[in-house]
């Protein structure tokens, strides 16, 4: 990723005002090792968050408004504080499991993070684990990730014999043990409880709910599951405070957020961001859109995302701001599409992942997954009908809150949100309309075809 | 549960009472109904005969959401929830309003949707599919499906079928995925061998190819499939279900007694299903009495009656000849030394009844024994005699007998001789049902752990075979210093001390503790210092109820002991002949009577001489015997040895009852009564005729009638006529100066051991369970062998090479062999049988022989 914005600090023009709170050590040096973070100031947060009572910790993190940062922004300090009252007294085993199992498509954030600066992660992990009174965490990471886990696993030993980890922390009475587990590679992983029972060396499909994980988790004890972007924005916490927290952001989305831009962008890569920043801004940043065709359509939050449009450049994407605009904040994966994508296209191809990936639990998305890619592959390749056009839709929508878990839902999303906005592109197919030449839009060229057609161009 | 229809429109209202303790309000399509808390709004909605469509809920199973078809719109607080929620997995609550596909378009619509996506790669087979006729899918599709599939493009094919056992066979294309088979084989049985394998579209069930599908209760996995998707091996392709006769039987293999469907078909049986019967087997049976059914139609078949000619040769005669020839001999044996009667334990209520009237009234003897084992019946069965009057006759149901559902609401079970997965699996799944769901503590004492006690999360007691007793002497007794005992050990020990005095422990005891001198007395000795209750449970169908009925040589019909005159006076009064009043032999006693010259004459029932401990001694009081008649289904080798041969009908050809382990009847009507073959108790009651007295059991009706008529017998007095238990044999412990590598020998019977009544069903015996030769690790090493390495176990009558199976715990003093090898009995391997020392040896050197 060579254009990877890291570290940047100006403001750019119009641009992004670039707030790197979790990104600033990753152009330093070797930011990796345990010397680089703590001369970049690590590790200054724990001692401090040692030095008060685990609850005070949660109300910190509650005061300062962060929200999950795995998709679904729900308040963090609110999450641990749904586990049952601990009893010193009878302890009953706690976890914190990080969920680093990162596979929404167009979301690249935590294993960036995770490569550059792990030991964030490490200390974000030791004062949540604290807060919650849990002596054992786990960091699932995707298998695939293999350079990610042996950096991980290399930070968790050099914080174990700096002190960090292990017996009486810091001096602090605290013990905590981390294990980096590798996953085995699904997205379904990804699913909270699914994750949970990969964890305990199950098939990875989502648990039925409740119990909650926050009653009954991991080894059903009560467990928070974190995603990495989350726990990395802990010590900041601790160490500036909740005001400075709300500082950035908007009210009910604060702080700092990392965008991962990717697609037809000039210099893709990690921005980030305060929440509420806008793909306007965050284009400006990057150099604006590739080779100057213009942006087509892009996703708030990846793939499960319903899509935007050229038209909602200056949505601010903070979780409220994407909410009411139609779509959802997910990941901040703003993959950025321009006008010599065909729209139909890049939906059978996400579609292709979701029957991939779809776990086989229950039927909608098992069948319907699969049953979408049969009718969007004939669509794009010329063989649809109007018919499927009818059949495709209402196939999605019986698929959209009937599945299991959110999956089926995200797979239905590409479908049912491209037809919003660009259902003509769909029925120009079905009709034998010829696409138009690639990028000839930006050429400001007719629509009769005259050459490769955008399928044949991206196939 | 209370059904408030709302008030028609100008009733004056009412406040209505609240809903019971424990209970919620809710309204289901617009029916106010009270449900208890925690119930699935499915169930509820059933009770006001709602069926919301299903395909993965199953109530016996733990609830997974995964088909989606049950899907109903739910309010809560006056506000919507935003998608629909599967009724098998929402709880009810009070205030919640549900709208199923009656009365909500949305659900309506769901699951309309949701059945087009199941049938979208369905291969919509019907016609070729053996649930054609009963598939839940098919009858959804029919009521409520779209009439054409909008998918235009390649259904998922897979290869089909393939065999997931010998027995089941599994269509992945028909498979909706709904994890019955799966979840029941976790949940219910224990035996993960099948689970989900692939993700996505591709996801299927399978097994793991080194972990074969041996599990003894994997046709149910059939029968609860909502398609057509697992299949018999024995059914595929044999009958449609509407051209079927269903009757409901009862099984006729354990002593559990499982309420049966057994369908029919042009004089033949087809197949057989488990009924619902919540007392008893729930809605599960065991693959032997699922598919265990065809020995009725083997080769060997008695079809008509035969009689020894003047050259020594059976030959087919008529009933008359047979009759009169039969009721000769007897008559003549009778007056030379007297008859035994064996009736053996497969015989109906009502037959054994007759046995025992026709033992008393036609051969003036009790005589009678009904035990059939290959342990020996000890001296004389008076210790077990004792037991059986003292502690389990007359007792049943309401009537101080311990019950399946009592079992599932113990405290703690103590195994005693007993392994239920293998003895009596309806038993072992209802002690599994409550470890699962109340925490039962399961103890066993015994030589090894099993892979049953591992699944019911047992402890073991360690005893060398012979030292239970002093175990159980040990469990009245406080503290920890022991000797030979493991803190573990010991810790276990005190903990089921503690927990057999709660009030609703059971010591559940089978027929095998018999066989250990002072067993059973240890444990009526412990039932009496703890207050554990007991259950006994025989292995044969017929056991207890021939014992309830006096086919027993020292106890007369409704435990009436031999040997109380009052006891006697009830039944000569009934019977209006005088009744023998001392106690008969046991089965061993009239077998060495018989050989002896003591007795003269035999009446066997259905009793395989190689179930016997020793079936050579057996065959040879047989064949002194003056005068034999055999009552049998199949040839046997008592045929060759009887005089007169009578044929009778196997329990599908007969109504009639089996009483079962709980003292529970357990009528059964005949499936085949077109074949026209004869109940035991119809033979006896016209041989009886043809000696000069009545039965009165020419058919089930009259003699069950008669039994009414008789009445019971206070169990308290047949207890006190009965002596407290004696000293029993006793003498050193088999294990007493064993070498290291004389070991003693434990065994039972595995469920499927290739025994007779499993013949001609090679898809089942396909799933027994490897013959294995079991010896712990401390055992094996000493040996030198490894798991799967060959041993030789050796006893005086010759050798056996199996494959060890390393097991732990175990006692390294025992080894365990399965009763029979290759269908065999052990005795005709090794000349011994549990209970005594054997040398077990590495390698094959002396090779499989039989004596």
């Amino acid at each position: 990723m060579a254009d990877t914005a890291v570290g940047a600090t100006a403001v750019d023009g119009a641009g992004a005002p670039l707030t790197p709170v979790l990104t600033r050590r990753w152009a330093a040096p070797e930011s990796w090792t345990l010397a680089s973070y703590r001369e970049l100031g690590g590790y200054r947060a724990l001692p401090k968050a040692l030095g008060v009572e685990p609850a005070r910790v949660t109300e910190l993190v509650k005061a300062s408004g962060l929200r999950g940062r795995g998709g679904a922004g729900f308040p963090t300090g609110m999450k641990w504080s749904f586990l049952p009252p601990f009893d010193p007294a009878a302890p009953t085993p706690r976890y914190l499991v990080i969920n680093a199992d990162e596979g929404e498509p167009g979301t690249c954030k935590d294993i960036p993070m995770m490569m550059a600066d792990p030991h964030s992660l490490i200390e974000g992990a030791i004062i949540t684990s604290y807060a919650i009174n849990a002596p054992f965490c786990a960091i699932y990471v995707r298998g695939e990730a293999l350079h990610c886990l042996r950096r991980l696993a290399g930070a968790v030993r050099e914080a174990t014999a700096a002190g960090y980890l292990g017996r009486d922390i810091l001096g602090s009475g605290y013990d905590l043990e981390i294990v980096v587990h590798a996953g085995a590679g699904a997205y379904i992983c990804g699913e909270e409880t699914a994750l949970l029972d990969s964890l305990e060396g199950r098939r990875g499909q989502p648990r039925l709910k409740p119990p909650f994980p926050a009653v009954a988790g991991l080894y059903a004890s009560p467990t928070v599951v974190n995603n990495v972007e989350t726990i990395c924005s802990v010590p900041p916490i601790v160490l500036h405070g909740a005001d400075w927290y709300r500082s950035m952001g908007t009210e009910k989305s604060p702080g700092s957020k990392i965008y991962s831009l990717s697609g037809h962008v000039t210099r893709p890569g990690q921005y980030e961001a305060p929440m509420g920043t806008t793909l306007r801004q965050l284009l400006d940043s990057a150099g604006g859109m590739r080779d100057g065709i213009p942006l087509k359509f892009f996703t708030p939050g990846g793939s499960s995302t319903p899509i935007f449009t050229a038209e909602h450049l200056d949505v601010p994407l903070s979780f409220d701001d994407v909410a009411a605009a139609g779509s959802m904040l997910g990941t901040t994966a703003l993959m950025c599409f321009n006008e010599t994508v065909s729209v139909p296209w890049a939906v059978w191809k996400w579609l292709e992942f979701y029957k991939h990936e779809s776990c086989g639990k229950c039927t909608p998305c098992r069948e319907g997954t699969g049953w979408l890619v049969q009718i969007l592959h004939r669509i794009v390749t010329g063989d649809g009908t109007a018919e499927d056009l009818d059949t495709l839709t209402s196939a999605a929508a019986n698929i959209a809150g009937r599945s299991f878990c959110a999956l089926g839902d995200a797979a239905a999303t590409p479908v049912l949100s491209s037809f919003k906005w660009f259902r003509q592109e769909y029925e120009d197919l079905v009709t034998g309309v010829t696409p138009p030449l690639v990028g000839d839009r930006a050429l400001g060229a007719g629509t009769v075809g005259t050459g490769t057609s955008t399928v044949g161009a991206h196939r | 549960m209370t059904q408030v229809a709302t008030p028609p429109a100008g009733t004056p209202e009412q406040e209505p009472p609240g809903p019971p303790p424990g209970h919620v309000r809710l309204t289901i399509d617009g029916v106010q109904v009270d449900a208890p808390k925690g119930e699935l709004v499915i169930r509820a909605a059933e009770r006001i005969g709602t069926a919301i469509p299903r395909f993965c809920d199953h109530p016996l199973l733990d609830p997974v959401g995964a088909c989606r078809q049950c899907l109903v719109e739910v309010e809560m607080g006056g506000r919507k929830m935003p998608k629909p929620q599967a009724a098998c997995t929402q709880t009810v609550a009070d205030g919640m309003v549900v709208n199923t596909q009656l009365s909500s378009p949305v659900a309506e619509q769901a699951q309309r949707s949701n059945l087009e996506f199941l049938l979208l790669n369905h291969p919509l087979d019907c016609p070729i599919c053996d649930k054609g006729g009963e598939c839940p899918l098919q009858n959804q599709t029919l009521a409520n499906g779209p009439s054409a599939s909008r998918l235009r493009d390649p259904k998922r094919v897979f290869t089909k079928p393939i065999p997931v056992s010998t027995q089941i066979l599994l269509d992945r294309e028909r498979c909706v995925l709904c994890q019955r088979c799966t979840r029941f084989s976790a949940q219910i049985a224990g035996d993960r061998f099948i689970d989900l394998l692939e993700r996505g579209s591709a996801q299927q069930i399978g097994i793991n190819r080194t972990e074969p599908f041996q599990s003894y209760f994997s046709g149910n996995t059939i029968q609860i499939c909502p398609v057509g998707a697992l299949t018999s091996a024995a059914y595929r392709f044999r009958a449609r279900p509407f051209d079927l006769v269903s009757t409901p039987t009862t099984c006729e293999h354990c002593a559990s007694g499982c309420s049966l469907r057994t369908d029919s078909r042009a004089g033949g049986i087809t197949r057989r299903l488990a009924a619902d019967d919540p007392q008893v087997n729930e809605e599960w049976n065991c693959d032997k009495g699922r598919f265990a059914f065809t020995y009725l139609r083997q080769g060997d078949r008695l079809t008509q009656p035969l009689v020894r000619n003047a050259d020594g040769m059976l030959r087919p005669a008529s009933w008359t000849d047979a009759m009169a020839a039969a009721a000769r001999g007897l008559l003549q044996a009778r007056d030379a030394g007297g008859v035994g009667v064996l009736p053996g334990g497969r015989v109906s209520v009502t037959d054994a009844y007759a046995y025992a009237k026709f033992a008393r009234v036609a051969l003036r003897s009790n005589d009678i024994d009904f035990r059939v084992r290959d342990t020996p019946v000890l001296d004389n069965g008076a210790e077990e005699a004792g037991f059986l009057a003292r502690r389990v006759v007359g007792r049943g149901p309401g009537r101080g007998g311990v019950t399946h559902q009592e079992l599932e609401h113990a405290p703690a079970v103590l195994l005693v001789g007993f392994e239920p997965e293998d003895e009596s699996p309806i038993v072992f799944l209802r002690l599994r049902k409550a470890v699962r769901s109340r925490g039962l503590a399961v103890f066993a004492v015994g030589a090894l752990a099993t892979r049953g006690l591992e699944k019911l999360d047992g402890t073991l007691l360690p005893a060398t075979p012979g030292t239970e007793p002093a175990v159980l002497a040990g469990l009245t007794r406080e503290g920890t210093a022991d000797t030979g005992l493991g803190e573990a050990a010991a810790a276990a020990r005190n903990r089921l001390g503690a927990a057999l005095r709660s009030a609703g422990a059971v010591l559940l005891v089978g027929e095998r503790a018999a066989a250990v001198p002072g067993l059973l007395t240890a444990v009526e000795t412990l039932a009496d210092a703890t207050g554990a209750r007991i259950g006994w449970v025989p292995r044969r169908a017929g056991d207890r109820g021939a014992l309830e009925v006096g086919a027993f040589p020292t106890l007369l019909p409704g435990g009436r002991p031999v040997t109380d005159a009052a006891a006697r006076a009830e039944v000569e009064a009934a019977w209006g002949v005088p009744v023998p009043e001392t106690p008969g032999r046991d089965t061993g006693g009239i077998l060495a009577a018989v050989r002896d010259g003591d007795l003269s004459g035999l009446v066997i029932g259905g009793v395989d001489p190689a179930d016997l401990p020793d079936p050579g001694a057996a065959l040879t009081a047989v064949t002194a015997a003056s005068f034999v008649v055999s009552l049998e289904i199949r040839a046997s080798a008592v045929t060759e040895l009887a005089d007169v041969v009578l044929p009778v009908a196997a329990a599908p050809e007969k109504p009639g009852a089996f009483m079962n382990w709980e003292g529970r009847m357990r009528p059964f009507a005949a499936v085949l009564p077109e074949v026209g073959r004869l109940d035991e108790g119809r033979v006896l009651d016209t041989l009886g005729v043809e000696m000069d007295v009545d039965l009165y059991t020419q058919t089930p009706a009259a003699a069950a009638g008669e039994l009414g008529r008789l009445g019971g017998w206070p169990a308290e007095r047949t207890a006190a006529a009965i002596d407290p238990a004696g000293p029993v044999r006793s003498g050193p412990p088999e294990s007493h100066g064993l070498t290291p590598h004389d070991k003693v020998l434990t065994s039972w019977r595995p469920l499927l051991d290739g025994g007779r009544m499993t013949d001609g069903e090679p898809a089942l015996a396909g799933t027994a369970r490897p013959e294995v030769v079991r010896l712990s690790a401390a055992s094996a090493q000493a040996l030198g062998v490894v798991d799967g390495a060959p041993v030789t176990v050796r006893g005086p009558g010759g050798g056996l090479t199996l494959p060890v199976a390393v097991t732990e715990p175990m006692r390294t003093d025992a080894v365990w062999l399965p009763a029979r090898v290759g269908g065999r009995p052990l005795s005709a391997w090794i000349g011994t049988s549990a209970g005594h020392a054997v040398r077990v040896m590495a390698g094959a050197g002396i090779g499989r022989e039989a004596r």
